[in-house]
């Protein structure tokens, strides 16, 4: 890996003697990960701890005729059996919707269903019990009658007259509708020398996080107040809605997040299941503990995609992109998700489709459908692989159509490094991307010259390879405008709260959670370079609503560039502070004064002048011998949010190679290459295992993993044997390469990373496969690529 | 059900006699009456590799085991691998390597990585992919846990040298 500065900076607050910034250095407390000794929710036990398992609907759309639960009652172990309609007696029901998203709608939800189940997983009861076994064997005697009602599963026909209605009050299935239309676009089509369409087919897929979902929920009747143990990334969204549904102030509620075994997407939003749970443990008065088996992570963990897109490009004959345009529709079950909803997603389509390209003609359209199967939210980076395999894949197709390589249609059509700040056509503004720079890179990195030849070679021989490009931008560092905007209570600053304490040891407390990305690693790296303290004297305490300041958590890739400015500037006043008491204490000034080493030292000479533990001494133990009218502060609080730009875009570029056996339909993997640009890199290996990772799961939605429903809406793989996901000997190395483009709204430049890997790796290998299949004159625009869907497109099945 | 089955066996050198129904996993056994919540419960049916521990020298899914199976025998779990310095190395080199990200599937990981080291001590790139392909790990995308244990077989090589 290497990196190019494409605006060299002048010395920063973070170029300092001993910076950590830019360094690969290993995550603090990875051993406790690598010994078995995290806590995971799923680990936790409380005293008079129970369990709650939850029947679940069988069907995806019925009437609840009646629950007996008299039978299961009497189970041994069981302590209680509660309906939906019980537990409303604690929790009220929520509507997903934003203000911002015109014309969203969704009918009310309750934690249990009541009167009515709208998807196959849905819970009717919960089943509480001494042991999780022993509410398993209750729940087989808890008799539900159902009367089926007719179920709405194609997104295609949702809409028509005839398809019935999932919720009568709002009319239709329709949850919302975006039209976007900029510049001349029939024009545009008219003055093309080719246009081509295509319809982009996006299975559902979810997260399969390897823990699944877990809460333990406490509340204390004497404190009158609920202690949350969740594996979530956003603590302070949870406590909000807890407390708001449970007739709570917030302040009775604390959310603690300790080791969460994988998240993506999945664990930001608030389930139905586990608000059930809060509710279950005020209802009952003790802890209560949730642990999603792997059918019900299938059945309830948020889905992903599934989208139906419509896309038209046309090209003149020197390659210039004359227009896009785009028709998309996704099914997000029967609700839109909370306190998120569902609509981000398609409205991320709209904003990211051509996002790379100079073209300024674009029309949308993405329509957002209600159906019986289970709810569909955002998952790692939202809209981004379908954004970005609708435009690269007509890009290509255009490229095909007059006979241009597809770098080359590229180069003449990504914006140029120094035309920024600029806008997309449907106004994404971008402060600076390195597009062109990029995509020479790639080409560099994968020989691609040299490839092509093999190609050549090898195609004579029977062997079918191919390359596949996509160039990306990716959303980070979002503000207010994200969730804010549209009156959902999820924090779009985070705050950092960093402290010397007597010992001289920094105690760091974030907003920012961590979820394995490197939160605690980025921030103590951030700490220990401005303060110019050693990375082993920083602890970095996350995930506790009573600790933390409040802020937003990790999610959007926004951890790195919200969170760590807030850390930089906080630090940056405590070591203000610290070389205040200093300048006293040594009879000095602050200026002639510094920070290295974990002791003050001059700025001249770099003589140490006094180690930080003794000045903690003196300022905690010894503060009498201080001048009169000195009182020391040796705790600092900062908060940051963006304002510049709604959000700080990155880009990049993703190139896979692939071999399609013809025979079996099976494709393999032979390498993938990412250049990619989130500016300030705090810690590359961190940054190249993000991007790793991501390319891993946008690679598993590309080839393996969809969740397959039947007409009646039952989900037919709802288990690991079943639902494919990427495994070891499946994968290809992945080589990674960066470009810095700081961003200048803060002072560290930093752009996220942990969504750029997801959001382009299908389409380049999408248009490998294409490219890999062009002798035999078909086009696939469907994923998962599996065997079966390259054999049709071949005529061999 | 059935009545409690009485047990003895051994855990990772220690001890240990215990009623447990029929019905009980080995996963389960280890996690819930013994409290070694290193092994990690992801999918109870045997293909997420998470719950992967060593019984009787080999490994093998605790999740599709039964706990009254275990009679008489030699289990060893992630914390009795670390406590014993056994794989010291290879958790060292995933620390370097930044070979776990939620660290939720490193120790099935850890016991799968060493079994192939046990077994084969210069594998291939392409074989060390091979055996991890029955564990799996949403996180890291598997390059960085491949690096590692390569890197771990080939400074154990070094040393025998």
């Amino acid at each position: 890996m290497s990196s190019i500065r494409v605006n060299p900076e002048t010395l920063t607050v973070l170029d300092r003697p001993n910076s950590y910034i830019g360094k690969t250095v290993p995550r603090p407390n990875l051993d406790r990960l690598l010994q078995g000794r995290g806590t995971y929710v799923s680990d936790m036990e409380l005293p008079r701890m129970a369990h709650v398992v939850f029947l679940r609907s069988p069907h995806a759309h019925a009437k609840i005729v009646s629950i007996d639960a008299a039978a299961a009652k009497q189970m041994p172990g069981v302590l209680a059996v509660v309906t939906g309609k019980e537990l409303a007696a604690v929790i009220t029901p929520w509507v997903g919707v934003l203000s911002h998203l015109k014309g969203l709608k969704s009918a009310p939800q309750s934690a249990i269903a009541i009167d009515r189940v709208c998807w196959q997983g849905e819970a009717v009861a919960a089943v509480v019990a001494t042991s999780r076994a022993a509410a398993e064997d209750a729940a087989e005697h808890v008799a539900v009658e159902y009367r089926e009602l007719e179920a709405v599963t194609d997104v295609r026909t949702a809409l028509d007259a005839a398809t019935p209605v999932i919720h009568a009050s709002l009319g239709d299935n329709l949850a919302f509708e975006r039209i976007h239309d900029a510049g001349a676009v029939d024009q545009a089509f008219a003055e093309s020398d080719a246009v081509v369409e295509a319809e982009f087919v996006f299975g559902r897929h979810t997260g399969v996080t390897l823990e699944p979902r877990a809460v333990v929920a406490d509340w204390n009747a004497g404190e009158a107040r609920l202690t949350i143990y969740q594996g979530t990334q956003a603590p302070h969204m949870v406590q909000n809605i807890a407390a708001l549904h449970l007739g709570l102030r917030e302040a009775q509620v604390r959310v603690v997040c300790k080791d969460v075994g994988g998240s993506f997407g999945i664990k930001v939003h608030i389930y139905a299941d586990e608000m059930a749970t809060y509710a279950l443990s005020k209802l009952l008065r003790r802890p209560i503990k949730f642990v999603a088996d792997r059918v019900e992570s299938f059945n309830t963990d948020i889905h992903a995609r599934d989208h139906r897109c419509k896309g038209k490009i046309g090209v003149r004959r020197d390659g210039t992109i004359t227009a896009f345009e785009i028709d998309d529709l996704t099914g997000i079950g029967p609700y839109s998700m909370y306190p998120r909803t569902s609509a981000i997603e398609a409205n991320q389509v709209v904003n990211l489709v051509g996002g790379p390209y100079t073209n300024k003609n674009y029309r949308a359209r993405a329509r957002v459908v209600f159906q019986n199967k289970n709810v569909m939210c955002q998952y790692r980076a939202v809209g981004h692989p379908i954004a970005c395999s609708v435009t690269e894949g007509l890009v290509d197709l255009a490229a095909m159509k007059i006979g241009m390589d597809p770098v080359e249609i590229r180069r003449r059509n990504l914006i140029a490094d120094n035309a920024y700040p600029c806008a997309s056509p449907s106004g994404l503004r971008f402060e600076q991307l390195s597009h062109q720079a990029s995509l020479t890179r790639i080409v560099d990195m994968m020989g691609y010259e040299a490839l092509r030849a093999e190609q050549a070679a090898l195609r004579k021989k029977g062997i079918h390879r191919g390359i596949g490009i996509a160039s990306f931008i990716e959303v980070t560092n979002p503000s207010a405008a994200f969730y804010g905007v549209g009156g959902a209570k999820i924090s779009s600053q985070d705050g950092v709260a960093v402290r010397l304490d007597a010992q001289g040891s920094v105690i760091c407390q974030t907003s920012i959670t961590e979820q394995g990305q490197g939160s605690e690693s980025l921030t103590a790296q951030i700490v220990g370079s401005v303060l110019g303290v050693s990375m082993d004297r920083v602890r970095v305490i996350l995930g506790d609503t009573d600790v933390t300041p409040y802020g937003g958590g990790t999610w959007a890739s926004r951890g790195a560039g919200i969170g760590g400015e807030a850390a930089l500037q906080a630090t940056k006043i405590l070591r203000k502070n610290i070389l205040d008491v200093a300048a006293v204490i040594l009879q000095s000034t602050p200026a002639e004064l510094d920070i290295v080493n974990n002791a003050v030292v001059n700025v001249s000479d770099g003589a140490p002048r006094i180690e930080l533990n003794e000045l903690a001494r003196i300022v905690y133990f010894r503060p009498d011998t201080l001048p009169p009218g000195i009182q020391p502060e040796l705790m600092a609080t900062k908060h940051f949010v963006p304002r510049e730009y709604p959000f700080a875009f990155t880009n990049g570029v993703q190139a896979a190679w692939v071999e399609v056996d013809t025979d079996t339909g099976f494709v393999k993997l032979l390498k993938h290459w990412v250049v990619e640009d989130c500016g300030t890199i705090i810690n590359p290996q961190l940054v190249d295992e993000q991007i790793r990772g991501g390319v891993v799961q946008g690679l598993g939605a590309a080839l393996f993993e969809r969740c397959i429903y039947d007409e009646r809406g039952q989900l037919t793989n709802a288990n690991m044997a079943d639902y494919l996901v990427p495994m070891s000997c499946e994968m290809p190395d992945i080589d990674v390469g960066h470009n810095v483009s700081p961003t200048r709204e803060t002072e560290l430049g930093a752009k996220g990373a942990g969504e750029a890997g997801t959001a382009g790796a299908a389409a380049a290998v999408t248009n490998a496969v294409n490219d890999a299949l062009n002798p035999f004159g078909t086009i696939i625009t469907e994923i998962p690529l599996t065997p079966q869907v390259i054999l049709t497109a071949l005529g061999r099945i | 059900m059935t009545a409690p089955i009485a047990i003895s066996l051994t855990v990772n050198g220690e001890r240990v006699e215990a009623h447990v129904l029929p019905r009980l996993n080995l996963a389960d056994f280890l996690r819930e009456q013994l409290k070694l919540t290193g092994t990690h419960v992801g999918c109870e049916h045997g293909v997420c590799g998470a719950c992967t521990v060593r019984v009787g020298g080999d490994i093998v899914r605790s999740c599709l085991m039964l706990a009254v199976q275990v009679n008489g025998a030699s289990v060893e779990t992630i914390e009795g691998l670390s406590d014993s310095g056994e794989i010291a190395d290879l958790q060292a080199a995933f620390r370097h390597r930044n070979a776990l990200q939620c660290g939720f599937c490193t120790p099935g990981m850890l016991m799968a990585a060493q079994d192939l080291l046990q077994h084969n001590r210069t594998p291939a790139r392409e074989e060390i992919r091979e055996h991890l392909s029955g564990n799996y790990c949403r996180c890291t995308g598997y390059q960085a846990i491949v690096d590692a244990v390569e890197n771990t077989a080939r400074a154990r090589t070094e040393l025998r040298a």
